[in-house]
């Protein structure tokens, strides 16, 4: 499974599905990563996480760990 | 309620401008960060130009879901019929996910009035949105405001008090037909006492099975399982979950409607974008950091804000006195040399427009009032009252500069950033990104900087940082760092400027070995919380918001120094010199016979005497350093001062050698000397900060923890210093330091050791074994 996480910085994909469960899950939907939701990552911060992710044209920071629940294509 | 009387409730995402329309609307002084969630609790207040309408602030929110404190406590808010009309503040700069809350609030049946705000950017951007059509898509009227510019804001509440008149509406909205259709179902199956208004909201919520929006509606059994079964049935049909079916439907209402509404201009990089490619730049991001940080603290604390202390300290408050603009300075002094051991007798006023100390005037006057030179009253005033608001005082430019440069960093949006850049690193520790602005707060002063620990939501998270954000430094301590230094040197002018880093780090390494042994007890035991925030685009700070912001920091601790401090330093004169001397108690140096040791039968002598055994193992059990550590303990402004009273060496500041020498003098050996200083810096803050740790917390069990382990730390690391400097250096062996070397081996055992098992919840386990299997 290819998730948020391992997406290059500076590609775009698209979500599949939303794994997890709970306030994370709900959270991450109510900021609109649902499925069929195209996303770019921007950029990854200097030590290597979180993740700068560019979604519904606004610019949301994500942990690599987090990013793992995001299934994308 | 009068029928004139109009309640409104404001609402919108974090960052969305309401805190701003909220100050702009009714003068009131609410708090405004570039930074999401800095609303947590909600504020009411009177329109300014009619003060028949009451407007509720509510925390900045990104959905009604029941997940956090905010959204809870918002549709609570929303669904309790308090107010009559919402004005949902919407980001026009971002309309597609600012409208996913809009639509929520809709869907409550309550009259609203969709504020589109930041109209000057999107009109910069060469956006625009048609509002008729936004209008009549949503089914509720929509204004163009920019609460920063102040624009179309007068126009919004002759819309706002129309639409309170009004009895709601049902949502214009509609999802996808087979949604609807399931919707209609619940609908039906509603109980008729639910208004016309008000029943698309319960049905969608019994479709996302949100149990507790839904505690009001009594559904029949049977009914209410007819309703599951037309849930799961559609749950089925579309092969994904109901709260995802929802979102799904309102994200594509949104893209719908914003196809219609909005005309986007080309996209070209923002200001932001380019901003952010340079300051989160992954090899630039740091070393940007470092510098800007660095700056900020040159300006503060070494060269700006340190004169403006030090003329605050010597010649305002102290009795040094001072020349207009410095005129006649260079001559008094080229005096003063001249006149050398008869220094004393040149009269300063001789020489230019010389103002007096306000030490000096007040002692004066009381004099040429007739109260007796040097007696009780005098002693009272000049010592106990005006020396320590003096010694507070001084401080409060330092920490305005400070404040002024650290809000400007925070509403800029750069403070995102750095939560961005750092949370790597904290959450190591077991804290976030967002702990480091409560930590920058408090190298100035840890009552604000406790405060600032409330954007944080995680509670966790926040207990933590609130535990260990005092171990830094702040602007009070400084002063007790500078007396080490010259005690343990000799000279802290230049080496005072390499040795009080080193102080810092001591903060810094205080605060990273809690986390890293705190996060594996079970008072913090689970898994590290999501960190997922947005990032909001960089704008300069309406000068407005940043004034209160930083007002709002400063006026904490001048309160604190108002306040608490004022009573203390009264309480510490009193304590310091009354006291029983040949078998009569009074005011001690107006006693006959007594000599110039007065002190030494105080009040706070025999207090020190009675806990000197604690500090035993760490060196200093002398009942000087004692009371020292308890005067700090009130405020840690006392320390210096209470140590020149103590010493009699009256009148000494931290930079005075006699001070130095006499200090040193209270400790047997240089070890115990640090030890002194390392516990005086890391345990329990002030009385002030004590209290605001007790509002943040708001548990006194919680209150109990950290200021228990922060004593406990700061007794252990003065410990290890003593204990360790007569072992290597003096080559002593004892009992105490077997405890030392068992604690060291303790205490690294904790910061090493793996995360233990059983610190994860039985819920985390199968949390994560359930998202294992679905993976």
């Amino acid at each position: 499974m290819k998730t948020l996480g391992d997406v290059k910085v500076g590609e775009s994909s698209t979500i599949v599905k939303l794994h997890g469960e709970g306030a994370l899950r709900r959270h991450l939907m109510d900021l609109g990563l649902i499925k069929g939701t195209s996303f770019k990552v921007v950029k990854v911060a200097p030590l290597g996480d979180p993740v700068e992710i560019n979604v519904r044209g606004y610019e949301l920071s994500i942990r690599k760990e987090e990013a793992a629940v995001v299934e994308v294509q | 309620m009068a029928d004139s009387q109009i309640h409104v409730a404001l609402a919108g995402n974090p960052n969305c401008g309401k805190t701003t329309l909220f100050n702009l609307i009714t003068g009131a002084n609410g708090y405004v960060g570039n930074w999401p969630g800095v609303t947590v609790e909600k504020k009411e207040a009177k329109l300014l130009s009619d003060k028949n309408v009451t407007i509720t602030d509510l925390p900045g929110i990104y959905s009604l879901s029941p997940y956090s404190p905010e959204e809870q406590c918002s549709r609570d808010y929303l669904m309790s019929g308090e107010s009559d009309v919402v004005v949902q503040v919407v980001d026009a700069t971002n309309l597609e996910r600012n409208l996913y809350l809009a639509l929520q609030v809709i869907e409550t049946g309550l009259p609203v009035v969709v504020a589109l705000n930041m109209a000057d950017l999107v009109e910069k951007n060469g956006d625009k949105i048609d509002t008729d059509k936004l209008s009549k898509k949503l089914g509720c009227p929509v204004m163009m405001i920019s609460a920063l510019k102040n624009k179309g804001i007068k126009e919004l509440f002759e819309q706002v008090k129309k639409s309170a008149a009004s009895k709601g509406q049902v949502p214009e909205h509609k999802f996808d037909s087979s949604i609807e259709d399931v919707l209609d179902h619940i609908e039906n199956n509603l109980p008729a006492s639910v208004p016309a208004n008000k029943r698309r909201y319960y049905a969608v919520k019994l479709f996302e099975r949100d149990a507790d929006a839904c505690k009001l509606i009594n559904l029949t059994k049977e009914k209410a399982a007819r309703v599951e079964q037309l849930v799961a049935q559609c749950e089925q049909d579309c092969d994904d979950d109901a709260g995802s079916i929802i979102t799904g439907e309102r994200y594509g209402v949104i893209a719908h409607i914003i196809d219609e509404c909005l005309t986007k201009a080309p996209a070209k990089m923002s200001t932001s974008e380019k901003i952010d490619r340079v300051v989160t730049n992954r090899i630039l991001g740091l070393p940007i950091f470092v510098v800007i940080m660095f700056c900020v603290y040159y300006i503060a604390v070494s060269t700006l804000g340190g004169t403006v202390t030090d003329f605050t300290n010597d010649q305002l408050f102290g009795t040094d006195g001072w020349y207009v603009l410095g005129q006649g300075r260079d001559a008094y002094d080229a005096a003063v040399e001249a006149a050398g051991d008869n220094a004393d007798s040149v009269d300063p006023a001789q020489y230019g427009p010389y103002v007096p100390g306000i030490t000096t005037v007040v002692h004066d006057a009381l004099v040429a009032g007739g109260t007796e030179d040097g007696g009780l009253v005098d002693s009272l005033v000049c010592d106990g009252i005006v020396g320590g608001l003096g010694a507070i005082f001084g401080f409060v430019p330092q920490m305005f500069l400070l404040f002024v440069m650290l809000s400007f960093l925070e509403d800029c949006g750069y403070m995102a950033r750095v939560a961005f850049i750092m949370d790597r690193v904290f959450r190591r520790f077991g804290l976030s990104g967002k702990s480091f602005i409560p930590m920058l707060v408090s190298s100035g002063c840890g009552v604000p900087g406790v405060m600032a620990t409330k954007t944080i939501e995680n509670e966790k998270d926040r207990r933590m940082t609130v535990m260990t954000t005092t171990f830094i430094p702040c602007g009070a301590k400084l002063p007790i760092i500078a007396l080490l230094m010259g005690s343990i040197i000799g000279d802290s002018s230049t080496t005072a400027a390499w040795i009080s880093p080193l102080f810092y780090f001591l903060g810094v390494f205080a605060v990273i070995a809690s986390g890293l042994m705190l996060k594996k007890t079970k008072l913090f035991a689970g898994r590290p919380t999501p960190f997922v925030m947005e990032l909001p685009a960089y704008h300069f700070p309406a000068i407005r918001s940043w004034a209160l912001h930083v007002w709002e920091r400063c006026w904490a601790f001048i309160k604190k120094a108002g306040t608490i401090i004022f009573a203390s330093t009264v309480v510490v004169w009193f304590l310091s010199n009354f006291g029983s001397y040949n078998g009569s108690f009074g005011f001690l140096p107006a006693m006959d016979g007594i000599s110039e040791e007065f002190m030494d039968y105080s009040v706070l002598a025999m207090l020190g005497n009675l806990v000197a055994w604690i500090f035993a193992p760490l060196g200093f059990s002398t009942w000087q350093a004692t009371a020292l550590t308890v005067s700090g303990l009130v405020a840690k402004e006392n320390v210096v001062a209470t140590a020149g009273s103590l010493l009699s060496v009256a009148d000494a500041g931290e930079t005075d050698p006699s001070l130095w020498t006499a200090f040193a003098g209270m400790f047997p050996t240089m070890g115990a000397c640090v030890a002194f200083g390392a516990f005086n810096l890391l345990c329990a803050p002030c009385f002030a900060a004590m209290g605001t740790i007790r509002n943040q917390m708001d548990s006194g069990k919680w209150t109990a923890i950290a200021l228990g382990y922060e004593c406990a730390f700061a007794w252990v690391i003065g410990l290890f210093i003593n204990q360790f400097y007569n072992l290597l250096v003096l080559g002593q062996f004892g009992f105490w330091t077997v405890v030392a070397i068992v604690l060291l081996v303790a205490m690294l055992f904790q910061i090493f050791r793996p995360m233990p098992k059983h610190a994860w919840t039985d819920e985390d386990e199968t949390n994560t074994a359930s998202a294992a299997v679905s993976a």
